[in-house]
């Protein structure tokens, strides 16, 4: 539980940040440090160089902007889960937040970290896949956004690149969505989150923590597209919610067993906004 | 003057306990607190494989790498000390093993020490670690203790050509085969009561150091026995007794894991006589999951005989331990207390049983909160259950008819244990009436005609407390206790106990400070420092009151009879006329010319003026050796409802009745029933420790090992009886493992009972979410 060796910068400014981050190949972003910093101290993971973010004062915050949320990177989930703009515009994000890790988690893990490091077993990235986020990328070359649909590539993985720095989340505003979650007792990490979204036409459903990356459940969707939410369509979504792909098994839970849960939660999830 | 001095009552009062602000904001001194000038730092090697031989373990790089100090390997530890004793070798023990303090050639458990490194500090000895080389040559490995004795199991000590370390046969097996022949039913089942990381919430450390002028060596050790420690290291590293000091500072609990004396207690030592400067070495949390002793994997057939009417006409139980890789110092005795207890707190006219204790590529186990009584109640406890639901009877109902009668005390068992007091049927009418027993049923009826799933648990325990006699303690089962009245009249006591968290610095102030009569602000204890206390055992067993708090009775009461003296003295009377009224000495009837016992401390320490063959001081010290052990018992009530979705339990209520005979502070009574339960509600339903196949730990970090959390537990409602044990004169029976012991049967009764429209009749623990949801799965029948 010690960890090896490494260089700390602690820089105020993006810009700073960025041109740190372009002279280094081998940086380290360091947000709130949950995940990164027990991979250290077990010497899983051995960056040469941290560059802390938390002296970054415009990665922070949470704004209303035509229409859509818009939460700077190192937002702590603390802060998104007292958000009243947050539970009025995005609840399921909310409920999230909430329930992420604890609350010493909450009060250092922040939205753009737990994105960017893309756990298996985290809820963000159903609830950023259900509410259709989109992720502002900076680097020292320029700006591009990504959607949530692009975002997650693999387990651990996303399309941010080493030298960019997810600077903030946009979030179409969707009053009626819900996280529902199985949590893992010991870590509270997701053995299954289900995140869902509806309005008038349809919906999106984002599952986390039981396959190696989020997903869709693309069949549970069309099951509810151009119908109103009655117990029957619910029951048909959650029924059609698992879509057969290879799931996680470990001691926890089999694989079996959670594409059982993707079924219970997608049901609690819409029950849940349900009128 | 005339009316007494009315000090405020303090023995039974909920006195918030003295340790707790020092606790809570930052200001005790731990062992890693302990920062001493040139001081340096270990690190250890551990193996990663569960079975391997050592083909090389080259520290070349690791010796020459900057900062480093010494690097220990098995030959250095094999030529400087001794390898770790067993306390417990059982006289049917055929395979004894003595652990080594670095391996010796062969690894035997992911974990055990390799090599252990000494640097200028913590990141530097950690970074060596790295460096050194081993090669390992895998040998197959055994993690099941079945397996492990099965022929051509693969083999940990070769030496002795068995995994089998010990059988031992308890009872009267031709009578008790009659009593299965002559039953009208019979039920057998087996049953896992699966193993379990004690996770202290200070993980373990050791800090040496060696006075080459003094030639003397002192030792901070996170220990639950001090001068136990000292006693084994004189021999382990070398050192005459008298030049070794043991303290335990602030110890952050051991729940008897801290009981071990671990290869890390000798090597800083030898470290630190060989460097001749201060080493210091600190566990990590993962080397606690890996290094420190684990509990429980205890598994066990049962059997109950009985007649029609749900009398008990015979047990039989046969035991088979899972003990890990090694013995450490009680390994061996655990699973015979498990053996012993199994009677319960049933009338049952014979009982047979075996133990048999296994090696396998784990861990060590040994004693863990409640340490074979916890294995023994779930046994019994869940056979009960089983056997009411043969019989068509209430669980309740099954146990009452079978209960030892409360004028039937002391009552000798079947294995040879004899109980000092009980009566058990109020706890269990308490617990049912706390509970709204019958309620609940209707309840049950009702959400089940509905498809929600309630299930009622009912536990009841008897447990042994107060370790214990000399005879059956490997050490010794006295305790010591030294109360000192200094000049000023402020009382110093000495404990041999070593409290780590049980609270007893305020008990035990509690105590002296009633009887001696002063305020509980003028008494300090102190403990855990073998050139400070006189003589002791330890804290563990749940003993601290009624053995060390006794012996400090018996301080009390000669400190008394010796103020009574001077007092005389002073007022020009025999001591026989003397009263000692809460602090205050006067002539019988002259209340009014009373001495304070501050005044009677100056005058006994200024001794100018001392009574004919008195010697100067008020100070007396004192060893209790108990004539038994003690039995506390209760009743427990655990309700549940399952989620047929998930499988999820949801523990709804917890109802405890708990009698642990005279209680000294309820407070602190109620926060080891809390702690307790936490932990056997913890092993039924949260905490397993699971390897694999190939020995490595799966659960090795809180982030797989489930710890229970206060959000994870309901408010527990507690009540207490009072049935005071003869054997001490406290009539304090101990409590600091009684809610481990009686909560793990109650809530898997309580699923087993939800689950019985799906006709399931056993569940062994823990109770996963996935395979309760697999059990409703199957549908109901």
């Amino acid at each position: 539980m010690i960890p090896a060796q490494f260089d700390y910068e602690a820089p105020s400014s993006l810009d700073e940040v960025l041109r740190i981050l372009g002279e280094h190949g081998d940086a380290k972003l360091l947000a709130g440090g949950h995940s990164l910093i027990p991979l250290m101290k077990l010497r899983l993971a051995l960056p040469s160089l941290l560059v802390d973010l938390r002296r970054v004062q415009e990665l922070r915050g949470i704004r209303r902007e035509n229409g859509s949320l818009v939460i700077g990177g190192m937002t702590t989930h603390a802060e998104v889960a007292r958000s009243a703009d947050v539970a009025s515009m995005a609840p399921a994000l909310a409920q999230a937040a909430r329930q992420i890790g604890d609350r010493q988690v909450r009060a250092r893990g922040t939205i753009g970290g737990s994105v960017a490091h893309n756990d298996p077993a985290a809820d963000l990235p159903a609830v950023m896949l259900a509410l259709d986020a989109s992720f502002a990328l900076r680097s020292a070359s320029g700006r591009r956004v990504v959607p949530a649909s692009e975002l997650f590539t693999g387990m651990l993985e996303t399309a941010v690149r080493p030298d960019e720095v997810l600077t903030d989340v946009r979030i179409p505003a969707a009053p009626r969505s819900a996280y529902a979650k199985f949590a893992n007792p010991a870590s509270h990490y997701a053995i299954v989150g289900v995140a869902a979204a509806v309005d008038g036409q349809g919906g999106r459903i984002g599952v986390t923590g039981a396959a190696p990356v989020a997903f869709r459940a693309t069949e549970a969707e069309n099951a509810l597209r151009g119908r109103s939410l009655t117990a029957e369509v619910i029951s048909e979504a959650a029924a059609r919610a698992y879509d057969g792909r290879d799931l996680l098994g470990d001691i926890h839970a089999s694989a079996e067993y959670r594409a059982a849960l993707i079924g219970v939660l997608t049901r609690r999830a819409l029950e849940s906004i349900a009128f | 003057m005339t009316s007494a001095r009315q000090l405020p009552k303090l023995i039974g009062e909920p006195i918030k306990r003295r340790e707790d602000p020092r606790l809570i904001t930052g200001l005790a001194t731990y062992v890693d607190d302990i920062k001493l000038p040139r001081m340096l730092h270990m690190s250890i090697v551990r193996s990663t494989h569960a079975h391997a031989r050592l083909r090389r373990v080259d520290v070349s790089r690791a010796r020459s790498a900057p900062g480093v100090a010494l690097v220990l390997t098995g030959a250095e530890a094999k030529a400087w000390g001794e390898a770790l004793p067993t306390a417990s070798e059982v006289p049917e023990m055929k395979a004894a093993t003595r652990y080594p303090l670095s391996a010796d050639g062969v690894v035997r458990f992911v974990g055990e020490g390799i090599a252990a490194i000494v640097a200028d500090d913590r990141y530097v000895a950690r970074d060596a670690a790295e460096l050194v080389d081993v090669e390992y040559e895998d040998l197959p490995v055994v993690v099941d203790a079945r397996k492990a004795m099965a022929p051509g199991a693969p083999i940990l000590h070769t030496d002795f050509g068995t995994n089998v370390c010990a059988i031992m046969p308890v009872g009267d097996k031709d009578a008790t085969d009659a009593a299965f022949r002559e039953a009208d039913v019979t039920i057998k089942q087996w049953m896992v009561n699966h193993r379990l990381i004690p996770n202290a919430m200070e993980a373990r450390g050791v800090v040496a150091n060696y006075d080459p002028g003094q030639e003397t060596l002192t030792v901070w050790s996170s220990t639950q026995v001090p001068h136990l420690l000292r006693t084994l290291l004189s021999t382990l590293v070398r050192m005459p007794e008298h030049k070794v000091r043991v303290i335990a500072p602030e110890v952050g609990g051991g729940f008897g894991s801290k009981i071990d004396v671990y290869a890390e207690d000798v090597l800083v030592p030898l470290a630190s006589i060989h460097l001749q400067r201060p080493v210091k070495w600190i566990e990590d949390r993962t080397e606690n999951f890996l290094a420190t002793i684990h509990g429980r994997d205890i598994h066990a057939e049962i059997e109950l005989a009985a007649r029609r009417d749900g009398r008990l006409l015979g047990q039989r139980i046969r035991v088979v331990a899972d003990i890990g890789a090694y013995q450490q110092l009680l390994t061996a005795t655990i699973p015979s207390l498990t053996m012993l207890m199994f009677p319960g707190l049933y009338k049952v006219p014979t009982l047979y049983g075996e133990v048999t204790e296994v090696y396998t590529n784990k861990t060590p186990t040994d004693a863990y909160r409640g340490a074979g009584r916890p294995e023994a109640t779930y046994f019994i406890e869940r056979a009960m259950d089983i056997l009411a639901r043969k019989l068509g009877m209430d669980p309740a109902e099954v146990r009452r008819v079978n209960f030892i009668e409360k004028d039937s005390f002391p009552f000798q068992t079947t294995t040879g244990l004899v109980y000092d007091s009980g009566d058990y049927e109020p706890a269990l009418d308490l617990a049912l009436e706390k509970a709204g027993y019958a309620d609940l049923r209707r309840r049950q009826q009702e959400m089940r005609s509905r498809g929600r799933y309630l299930g009622i648990g009912l536990s009841t325990y008897v447990e042994i407390c107060g370790i214990g006699p000399s005879a059956i303690v490997p050490a010794g089962g006295w305790e010591g206790g030294t109360v000192r009245v200094e000049r000023t009249g402020k009382v110093t006591v000495l404990t041999g106990t070593s409290p780590h968290g049980q609270g007893g610095e305020t008990a035990f102030a509690q105590i002296v400070a009633e009887e001696i009569g002063v305020p509980i602000e003028d008494v300090t204890v102190i403990h855990g420092d073998t050139a400070q206390v006189p003589f002791g055992i330890g804290t563990f067993g749940s003993r601290a009151i009624a053995i060390g708090g006794t012996a400090i009775m018996m301080s009390v009461g000669k400190v008394k009879e010796k103020a009574k003296r001077f007092a005389g003295h002073m007022l020009e009377a025999g001591p026989a006329d003397v009263v000692y009224d809460q602090g205050r000495l006067y002539v019988q009837g002259h209340a009014d010319k009373a001495l304070t016992i501050q005044e009677v401390a100056w005058a006994a320490w200024d001794g100018r003026h001392l009574p004919a063959d008195t010697e100067p001081g008020l100070e007396a010290t004192s060893y209790f050796e108990p004539s038994n052990c003690t039995f506390p018992f209760g009743a427990h009530v655990a309700v549940v409802e399952v989620d047929p979705d998930t499988g999820k339990v949801d523990l709804q209520r917890y109802i405890s009745v708990d009698d642990c005979g005279k209680v000294i502070n309820p407070m602190i009574v109620e926060g080891q029933i809390h702690g307790g339960l936490a932990q056997g509600i913890g092993q039924a339903l949260m905490e397993e420790a699971v390897y694999d196949e190939d020995g490595q730990l799966l659960t090795g970090s809180l982030m797989d090992y489930n710890l229970p959390k206060a959000d994870q537990l309901p408010s527990f409602e507690l009540s207490r009886t009072e049935t005071p044990t003869p054997v001490n004169p406290l009539g304090a029976k101990g409590v600091g493992e009684a809610g481990t012991i009686g909560s793990t049967p109650a809530i898997v009764n309580a699923v087993v009972d939800a689950l019985a429209p799906f006709g399931v009749e056993h569940v062994d623990m823990m109770l996963r979410p996935e395979k309760i949801w697999r059990i409703m799965q199957g549908g109901r029948r």
